[in-house]
């Protein structure tokens, strides 16, 4: 006892330091903390191929955002004619570079055939007739003789193609393009045929010289084609003072009369710039509908993505709180609960689609009702995720401490076991949303959902419009295709990144 | 084990009743569908309705339901797509396509898919892993009916070697039958594959730096005999069970690919009935891909028992 009084009140003056002068062989930490996000960022920063991913992905979603502003057209703008037609930009078309030319391959062009472009380009200024890609010479017997008949592969321009088509109008508009005309110097109206002059041809308004029996150009000696533009005063619709064509005297009547109204030549490209204020201008080319590709992609792809956020959200959400309750109480209600997500989860999704979009999209609309059927069972891997989470942590230490301290359940559950589990919550969100886009896609290509109303199209519309002119026009399945393959990938490798970043114990697992 | 079992099939038995009873009421609250008049079938429908009882509360009409499918395995009469067919006729014709499509595709998938994850395993950290593992990836991200697309583009458009569509007839084992299925079993396969190398090489990964393989080499085995008789038998733990849960699952088929490709399957079938506001056939696929789902997971669970001695001892508990 008195020892312990002699060093009660040491003065200060009598204290000193023990390693005053001694050297530290500890170094002191020098480096800044990092909280848990930044160190799962960095981990992030590391893996080359989620880097790209992400922008990849960035770009795709800047695309979806960016392409129907660009786009010249917007979902609702039809063209009755360009359908199925490949890309084309008339500015890039003209530096004839061989892209975005809306050039299409005719195989076995016969001579006639030739002769049929060139009528086309000699009319309308426009020659469609790209470049021949190919010559085949075949022998053919022909009257007891071997004749050569050489066929071409040509490359074609199909919006130049289509050349000059029949539109009736009614006088006042006949009036307005002829208005145009002398406006512009486009000539949109060209002479009018009498199909009696072309062997009564009544269902190619291209030929406009003449022609023998099988529709074959007669040219004159020179090889020039001879006009047989009408000039029939008697079948003429309405009077025409505009822009005439070459070798005119004035005599050529440019419509004819057809029940109250007035059937014309027209050439097709300069309509659509009469009608539209501008050339065709399709980067990516039109799909069966007629509308821009460009445009669509980017408006399914805008559908897709803000429709699989939201839909992760709400499920994350739901799931989180539907295992967090069952992993943390446990026992019966644990039980209960995972019978109903059983039987949830039984239900074939195709069925709760179906069954959702027959009873709610009447009375909710068809977008909501697209939405509470991902709903209904896309949370339960989300609950059973958090579930197995708060199992493992719910017995550690620092819950107990927190529940000694008197925190209540909720704080328990989302305060102190929730933020650990919360590397895996964003993991399974990054590979939530392709899930939920590769479902939606395909729902909609199936044409169980039709969503056309309400987004204008979405990439499963897209994609099976596409299908059915695989043949004919492989460009509308190419870029839906190419958007989703892209979107699918890079979404899983930033998922895959995420993962790896946030729990880096199971690197390159895969669960 | 075998308790464990019985207690499985009973729970299921009961997930699957609910279910049904749930897409059942679902099904028959939606309006009928018309009737044409004058055809002759539509007699026959009405009768089979009002026998079916479809005025009745939907307990009663649920029972009767019950009653019908258990004694007579009678499901009803197709009221708008195959006017006064049988469903479970119409059903049965249909799923030969879907059962020989799904087959093929499996019995050509697994054993590649197998070997290639094996091979990623063995050569872990090589360049001919990290390609098999990226192709892996990127053919797991890419839908099926992205390559559906391609192999109808490539190979029967471009290179002429596939039909488009699958040749119709039931001479499902002939040369002929087998190379218009071709395209739609090699998109089929595609997820497949790429599903069991990822499962086999990430197993198979794990179990080689076990210690137990360690143990295999000092006690003299070569690298071969360790990987054949240690490695490859642990990892099939894993590997089997997917195995027998796909089996399982090819009767169910793939919605899109038949239709892609025209097969004449349950999965086109659904889709119809689907489009076609065909309920009775409805209800039908209903059950029957619940059935499949449910099963699937029982098989699979159930196999981990018999082929782990390790997780047959845990359900003792």
């Amino acid at each position: 006892m008195s020892m312990n009084n002699e060093f009660e009140h040491i003065p200060q003056e009598k204290f000193q330091f023990v390693q005053m002068d001694a050297h530290l062989h500890d170094q002191r930490l020098e480096t800044k903390s990092r909280t848990f996000m930044q160190d799962a960022m960095r981990r992030f920063a590391k893996n080359k191929s989620s880097v790209v991913a992400t922008w990849i992905l960035a770009f795709l979603v800047l695309f979806s955002i960016v392409s129907p502003m660009l786009s010249m057209y917007n979902i609702n703008d039809k063209d009755k004619l360009y359908i199925n037609y490949p890309s084309y930009v008339p500015s890039i078309a003209k530096l004839g570079l061989g892209i975005m030319d809306g050039a299409k391959v005719h195989s076995s062009q016969n001579d006639a055939s030739m002769d049929y472009w060139a009528g086309i380009a000699q009319e309308t200024g426009m020659d469609p007739a790209l470049r021949v890609v190919g010559e085949h010479v075949t022998q053919v017997k022909y009257r007891g003789q071997m004749v050569d008949r050489k066929t071409y592969d040509l490359e074609v321009n199909r919006y130049y193609e289509l050349g000059v088509v029949y539109r009736v109008f009614s006088y006042a508009e006949f009036e307005k393009i002829q208005a145009w005309q002398d406006e512009t110097g486009i000539q949109v109206i060209y002479p009018y045929v009498d199909p009696a002059d072309i062997n009564g041809i009544t269902d190619n308004p291209n030929i406009w010289y003449e022609v023998d029996g099988k529709g074959a150009a007669q040219k004159d000696k020179d090889g020039n084609f001879v006009p047989v533009y009408s000039t029939n005063k008697a079948i003429e619709g309405a009077e025409y003072h505009s822009l005439r064509v070459e070798g005119d005297d004035g005599s050529y009547i440019y419509s004819t009369a057809k029940s109250g109204a007035v059937q014309a030549r027209v050439c097709y490209y300069n309509y659509y710039i009469y009608l539209n204020g501008h050339e065709p201008t399709y980067i990516f080319g039109t799909n069966s509908m007629g509308q821009d590709l460009f445009c669509g992609v980017g408006i399914g792809a805008r559908f897709s993505l803000i429709f699989a956020i939201i839909v992760s959200a709400i499920n994350l959400t739901i799931g989180a709180i539907y295992g967090a309750i069952q992993g943390y109480y446990g026992g019966k209600i644990d039980l209960y609960m995972d019978r109903i997500s059983d039987i949830l989860s039984g239900i074939p999704f195709v069925v709760v689609i179906t069954l959702f979009q027959r009873h709610l999209s009447q009375k909710v609309g068809i977008v909501p009702s697209f939405l509470f059927a991902f709903v209904l069972t896309g949370w339960i891997g989300m609950a059973a995720l958090t579930r197995k989470q708060f199992y493992r942590f719910k017995s550690q230490e620092f819950v107990m401490a927190a529940r000694t301290l008197g925190a209540s359940d909720g704080r328990l559950m989302f305060r102190h076991v929730f933020p650990n589990a919360i590397g895996t919550i964003i993991t399974s969100c990054a590979l939530v949303i392709p899930n939920v886009i590769r479902s939606e896609t395909t729902i909609t290509y199936l044409g169980i959902v039709d969503l056309s109303s309400f987004a204008g199209t979405t990439i499963g519309t897209l994609l099976s419009q596409g299908n059915a002119a695989v043949t004919t026009a492989p460009h509308t399945l190419l870029w839906p295709s190419l958007f989703l393959s892209l979107l699918m990938i890079s979404f899983n490798l930033f998922g895959n990144g995420l993962r790896d970043a946030f729990n880096p114990t199971t690197r390159g697992e895969d669960d | 084990m075998l308790k464990y079992t019985l207690q499985r099939i009973l729970y299921m038995f009961i997930v699957f009743m609910i279910i049904t009873l749930m897409c059942f009421v679902l099904i028959r609250m939606l309006p009928l569908a018309p009737l044409p008049a004058g055809d002759p079938h539509t007699a026959i429908v009405e009768a089979r309705r009002e026998a079916m009882g479809y005025n009745k509360p939907y307990l009663e009409q649920f029972w009767m339901f019950l009653k019908n499918v258990v004694t007579k395995f009678d499901w009803g009469v197709s009221d708008k797509l195959f006017l006064g067919q049988d469903v479970v006729d119409i059903f049965t014709q249909r799923l030969p396509a879907t059962v020989i499509v799904n087959l093929y595709s499996i019995i050509f998938a697994i054993p590649i898919g197998i070997a290639l994850g094996v091979f990623a395993a063995l050569k872990k950290n090589t360049w001919v892993d990290y390609l098999i593992s990226t192709l892996t990836m990127v053919v797991i991200s890419v839908p099926s009916f992205v390559y559906a697309f391609l192999i109808q583009y490539i190979f029967s458009f471009k290179l002429g070697w596939l039909p488009f569509l699958m040749k119709s007839g039931t001479d499902w084992f002939s040369p002929a039958m087998f190379v218009s299925m071709l395209p739609a079993i090699m998109s089929l396969a595609f997820g497949t594959i790429a599903g069991f190398t990822r499962t086999t090489r990430a197993e198979l990964t794990e179990v080689l730096t076990s210690e137990f393989m360690l143990l295999a080499r000092t006690k003299g085995l070569t690298k071969a005999q360790a990987t054949v008789r240690h490695a490859l038998r642990n990892c099939f733990v894993v590997v089997v069970p997917a195995i027998i849960g796909e089996f399982v699952s090819i009767l169910g088929g793939s919605l899109i690919i038949e239709r892609i490709f025209s097969i004449p399957g349950v999965g086109r079938l659904t889709i119809d009935a689907i489009n076609g506001q065909d309920y009775p056939i409805f209800m039908l696929t209903t059950c029957f891909y619940t059935a499949i789902g449910l099963a699937a997971s029982l098989v699979v669970d159930i196999s981990y028992g018999f082929i782990d001695p390790r997780i047959r001892m845990g359900s003792k508990k």
